[in-house]
């Protein structure tokens, strides 16, 4: 209690916060970065919400995400979740990186810093990276497309729905010209098939009309959600970027404290945060 | 009371216009609870795309897989963000507020299902 009394006087007499310790015991600046986040956090939730709400009210139509995000660099077999699993694994790692920066700053080991910070803005150049060689590849779609019917609806190719050989919903062979139905059903009465082939015309990758893997909202969701996420994760590497120029310059050092790390940090950490709830309900579930 | 006199506080003035005087509490142990955390990470996220692959039922795996989400939203806020080791104050002015999304994902939820059967009944 002295001590806070004394620091009180001291703040009040001469310096311009006047409002002695701080009841949360952190800057106003880290505070504020907090409530930021709070606020952002909101905005996240409200976006992967209304995915849900769409998700559920379009249950029985809605994409696999094993039948969609399935490649991975160099490799030509659907390898779903092995990509994804990938930059999630990048975005930990950076997060790591930057907490040991702040830990560096904590010990004023200014070189600690500035290593640290330069992995972990190498770390987010690697996830932004990523992230567009997955819309690329989402924007360009499969080889051979799929058929979209004058009701909208979209039939895809069994080649490109592996979750329906074998494994766990038991399907035997499926004729290579039958087709998926919008509510993952196998159509393979010759027929059915032709009479879907003439109200069809082909649809080839994903954009915000139309979608290949099925429903446009799917897609919509898509962009919009990781693609406000991607623009999260390249104003991080952007202000990582300027604030590991300020450690090289020494401006932290002569300031006497590395808080901004701290306050970067945070966001930084947020961006990871938000990342792990986009892999569970884009990918995951 | 002797003991803050004794005491030296250790700490900075954040050196902008504030000049605020805030408390530092360093703990060596620190980067070693930063590598534990981010092993629990990576096993959880491996686990996660391990059994995404097995035979176990869907609505299984979404319930495993919000809870081991959840687990991971909280390593990384308390470790990773350092709430744990921040005021309990604090802790309650950011987490509350989350109460509101928990309703909001309640109540979107039972009208998107509402509206789901609805199609399959009248259209």
């Amino acid at each position: 209690m002295a001590a806070e009394a004394t620091l009180n006087n001291e703040n009040s007499n001469s310096k311009p916060w006047g409002g002695g310790v701080s009841p949360f015991g952190i800057s106003w600046g880290k505070m504020m970065m907090w409530f930021f986040l709070v606020s952002d956090a909101f905005t996240f939730s409200s976006l992967i919400i209304a995915y849900g709400a769409y998700r559920h009210r379009h249950t029985q139509v809605w994409p696999t995400a094993n039948d969609v995000f399935t490649h991975f660099p160099f490799v030509h077999e659907h390898l779903p979740l092995a990509y994804v699993g990938l930059m999630t694994f990048i975005l930990i790692m950076s997060s790591v990186t930057m907490v040991l920066a702040v830990d560096a700053g904590h010990r004023r080991d200014n070189r600690g810093v500035a290593i640290w910070l330069g992995l972990t803005v190498i770390g987010g150049f690697m996830f932004v990276g990523s992230q567009a060689w997955e819309w690329y590849n989402f924007i360009t779609g499969t080889p051979k497309g799929a058929l979209i019917t004058n009701m909208g609806e979209v039939y895809r190719f069994p080649e490109n729905a592996p979750s329906l050989h074998g494994g766990a919903h038991g399907h035997t062979a499926i004729p290579d010209w039958a087709l998926i139905s919008p509510d993952h059903k196998v159509i393979s009465d010759k027929a059915e098939v032709e009479r879907i082939k003439s109200i069809s015309k082909p649809i080839k990758g994903a954009n915000l009309v139309n979608n290949e893997y099925g429903h446009p909202l799917f897609a919509d969701f898509f962009f919009f959600i990781t693609g406000f996420h991607g623009f999260h994760v390249f104003s991080g590497v952007v202000i990582n970027l300027i604030i590991f120029f300020n450690v090289l310059s020494g401006v932290y050092a002569r300031r006497g404290h590395y808080e901004h790390i701290e306050k970067t940090g945070l966001y930084w950490h947020f961006v990871d945060l938000v990342w792990v709830f986009v892999f569970t309900f884009f990918y995951l579930v | 009371m002797s003991e803050h006199h004794n005491h030296e506080m250790h700490g900075y003035y954040t050196g902008d216009i504030h000049n605020q005087f805030v408390p530092e509490h360093y703990d060596p142990k620190n980067r070693s609870v930063i590598w534990k955390t981010f092993w629990i990470l990576l096993f959880i996220t491996i686990g996660e795309v391990a059994i995404a692959f097995t035979s176990l039922s869907k609505e299984l795996l979404m319930v495993i897989f919000i809870v081991l989400t959840i687990v991971k939203a909280y390593f990384i806020v308390a470790f990773f963000m350092h709430l744990k080791h921040e005021k309990l104050s604090l802790a309650y002015c950011i987490l509350l507020p989350f109460i509101l999304i928990v309703y909001l994902i309640a109540m979107s939820l039972t009208e998107a299902n509402y509206l789901n059967v609805w199609d399959l009944i009248f259209k």
